[in-house]
């Protein structure tokens, strides 16, 4: 590297100068026919006439921008080469992308909550960052049995739809709020994990993701075919919106109730709900987030990602890995109930439909993309994932092969995902010296 | 000599393979135990049976708990030899968690104890301080243990991008840290150098006279099971043909045949043909 280093630095003065004479060369034997002849129009009949002058200006042009252009790509590289090797010096190559990872955090955290305020007349901006915030949620849950646990789940959808339509149903049937069906909701969606998860402790890999698979269609066939009970292909309509400590989002309120806008003396605007809605996803995902980060470096997130590494390790180690799997597949449906809870809440309507296979697919496809394991890599594939057919909405037809093209692509140019790098759940607290012998 | 575990008549049939025939052996309690024998002889397979990875055909696993008292290990779980009986072992192949630390690795051995005092993860959840206490505890153990085999400079590199004599130092510490009553090494000095597998023999009497941790060692590295074994077991066939000191051992007709062939006219005349 410091080869290359020198090898820019020793560019002496006379070099500079005959690189740009041989610039300035094939400038004025490309100018001579391009510039310095040129036809005049002499009354009917064309002439050739000479522009020495322009052409030698030419020349010149080339020869300085050429001199010009070469020490600024100079300075860049030098530069550019000082400051990787600063960083890798502060800390061994090793924080500096965890660095960057980090800021990026923060910044996509500031800007996820200015984002509705800066909007706040856009419905369709604030409508696709809540999308987003879904996927998001949706990822983080699923992250914990596919990231963490290693268990391939193709039928993620079913846990989102039990949360969904037990919202749906509580609600409609009986009368319950959103927030009091929430953890009910959730609870629900887990015990549906652990009931997919006990038949299948003994599948691995391929075998367990048929069966996951197998399973969340079983879920949407039941929801399509069980009238009564669903109300099947129409699904269920009108499920109340959640309400500001009991302030509701509309115009006129029911008898006795107080309208968010009216008790706030705001003139009601559709908005307001659409923005209360963004910010509840956003605090639940980021509950999410803190809840994961937590558990992971608990004994019992370690024991997950022992799992994924080496599950014959890890019942040498004492550890019971009936538990442990039941644990990953319980908490990550109870996350993916919890999103499912908030999208029947914000859709208002839910049927089968909205539970289909492909919805696995793009969850699964944000942890893979994403960096498995990784919780920034989840919010990173899960805005390219939603913008990506969004922007490609211009592109009509060719919408879904640019999605296509694009994950591709990641997965070519990354193929541990974006965001694929590991940190430990706990350091040694040693000074950190001595690391020579380390390889 | 009270014996910690005692094997009697252990049987392990794969259909109409017996891969161990009606072994006995015994295991003193605080002395390393070596087995030998040629490869294909049943040793990891006797291995795979003391700790629960194979339930036997038939035959008994008693286990002399110094604590718990007396424990049949064939009737147990692979996860609870581990964890009530304290038998813990280690891989031919190593197994280590390759993403993880070397740090995560030692402290992931201590996963029950550490998850008992998690109170189901909501004492770990919301930090108590019972539970950091206990967490503390077991990064400190883990730090003992990757200081007494000089391992605490690597505590924060991830365990598969090590070299291999390394790893199996590391598999050695994570057993060591579950606090086994019987530590079973599968082969530990298997692609060491000499003067790794030298490190290994003064770990491994260490461990034995200085900790009272009774080691079943199965090993082909004869520098190794010869000069720090107690007692030796030599099986073949899946049967125990010899048993004594190194001395006896080595010794012993049938194991001299057993690892270099029988020295009859038939078999010599076979060759030559």
């Amino acid at each position: 590297m410091s080869a290359v280093v020198f090898a820019h630095h020793g560019m002496t003065p006379a070099e500079r100068l005959r690189d740009a004479g041989w610039v300035a060369f094939v400038a004025l034997v490309l100018g001579i026919p391009l510039i310095g002849l040129t036809t005049v129009d002499a009354g009917g009949r064309l002439e050739v006439a000479t522009r020495f002058g322009m052409l030698a200006l030419f020349v010149a042009v080339a020869f300085i921008g050429r001199i010009a252009l070469r020490l600024t790509l100079d300075h860049l590289r030098v530069r550019r080469l000082g400051r990787e090797r600063a960083a890798a010096a502060a800390d061994g190559g090793r924080g500096l992308a965890q660095r960057i990872v980090t800021v990026l955090g923060w910044f996509a955290l500031g800007a996820a909550f200015t984002l509705p305020l800066i909007f706040s007349g856009n419905r369709y901006v604030v409508d696709t960052a809540t999308t987003v915030l879904i996927y998001v949620m949706l990822g983080w849950g699923l992250n914990v049995v596919v990231g963490l646990a290693g268990l391939l789940d193709l039928g993620y959808v079913a846990f989102y739809a039990v949360g969904a339509y037990s919202y749906a149903l509580l609600s409609t049937q009986y009368g319950w709020g959103f927030w009091e069906a929430l953890p009910v909701s959730g609870a629900l969606a887990a015990s549906f994990g652990i009931l997919l998860g006990y038949p299948i402790l003994r599948l691995r890999g391929d075998y367990l993701a048929i069966v996951t698979l197998g399973f969340g269609e079983i879920i949407r066939i039941i929801l399509v075919n069980w009238t009564e009970f669903s109300n099947g292909p129409n699904g269920i309509s009108s499920i109340p919106r959640p309400s500001f400590f009991g302030l509701e989002f509309t115009r006129r309120p029911a008898e006795g109730e107080q309208s968010f806008a009216a008790f706030f003396g705001l003139d009601y605007s559709p908005m307001q709900r659409l923005i209360f809605l963004y910010y509840v996803i956003l605090v639940l995902a980021l509950l999410t987030h803190a809840f994961v980060s937590r558990l992971r470096k608990l004994p019992v997130g370690r024991a997950w990602e022992a799992l994924r590494e080496d599950e014959i390790a890890c019942r040498a180690m004492g550890m019971n890995t009936t538990n442990i799997k039941l644990s990953a597949f319980a908490i990550g449906a109870m996350l993916g109930g919890f999103a499912g809870v908030f999208f029947a809440a914000r859709q208002g309507f839910i049927s089968p439909e909205s539970f289909v296979f492909t919805e696995s697919a793009i969850v699964l496809a944000i942890v893979v993309l994403g960096g498995m394991g990784s919780q920034m890599g989840v919010v990173l594939a899960a805005t390219l994932l939603v913008l990506i057919p969004e922007f490609g909405r211009n592109f009509a037809e060719y919408r879904m092969l640019l999605f296509g093209a694009a994950m591709v692509l990641i997965m070519v140019w990354k193929p541990g995902g974006l965001l694929s790098h590991r940190e430990p759940t706990l350091r040694l607290d040693a000074p950190a010296t001595g690391t020579e012998g380390a390889r | 000599m009270n014996a910690l575990l005692s094997v009697h008549k252990l049987t392990m049939r794969f259909g109409g393979l017996t891969a161990i025939d009606e072994l006995s052996l015994e295991v003193p309690a605080g002395k390393i135990t070596g087995i030998i024998g040629p490869n294909g002889a049943g040793k990891t397979t006797l291995f795979n049976c003391l700790t629960g990875f194979y339930k036997p055909t038939s035959g008994h696993l008693r286990l002399a708990h110094p604590v718990r008292g007396e424990m049949r290990l064939e009737r147990l779980a692979s996860h609870k030899v581990v964890r009530d009986a304290q038998v813990v072992r280690t891989f031919q192949n190593i197994r280590l968690f390759p993403k993880m630390t070397v740090l995560e690795n030692l402290i992931i051995a201590q996963h029950n104890r550490l998850q008992r005092a998690s109170k189901f993860s909501l004492a770990g959840l919301f930090g108590l301080p019972g539970y950091r206490a206990a967490e503390a505890e077991a990064v400190e153990r883990a730090a003992t243990w990757l200081t007494r085999l000089k391992l605490e400079s690597l505590a924060d590199h991830a365990a598969g991008d090590l070299p291999y004599g390394i790893q199996r130092r590391i598999e050695i510490a994570r057993a060591l840290c579950v606090e086994p009553v019987l530590l079973c090494l599968d082969e530990p000095a298997a692609g060491l150098n000499p003067r790794e597998s030298a490190e290994l023999n003064e770990l491994l009497v260490h461990l034995c006279r200085e900790r009272g941790i009774a080691i079943l060692l199965i090993e082909h590295d004869m520098s190794v099971v010869m000069n720090v074994s107690d007692h030796i077991g030599v099986i073949n066939y899946g049967r125990k043909i010899a048993e004594g000191t190194p001395a006896q051992v080595q010794n012993d007709p049938q194991v001299i045949k057993a690892y270099l062939g029988e020295d009859d006219e038939d078999a010599s005349g076979e060759v030559a043909a």
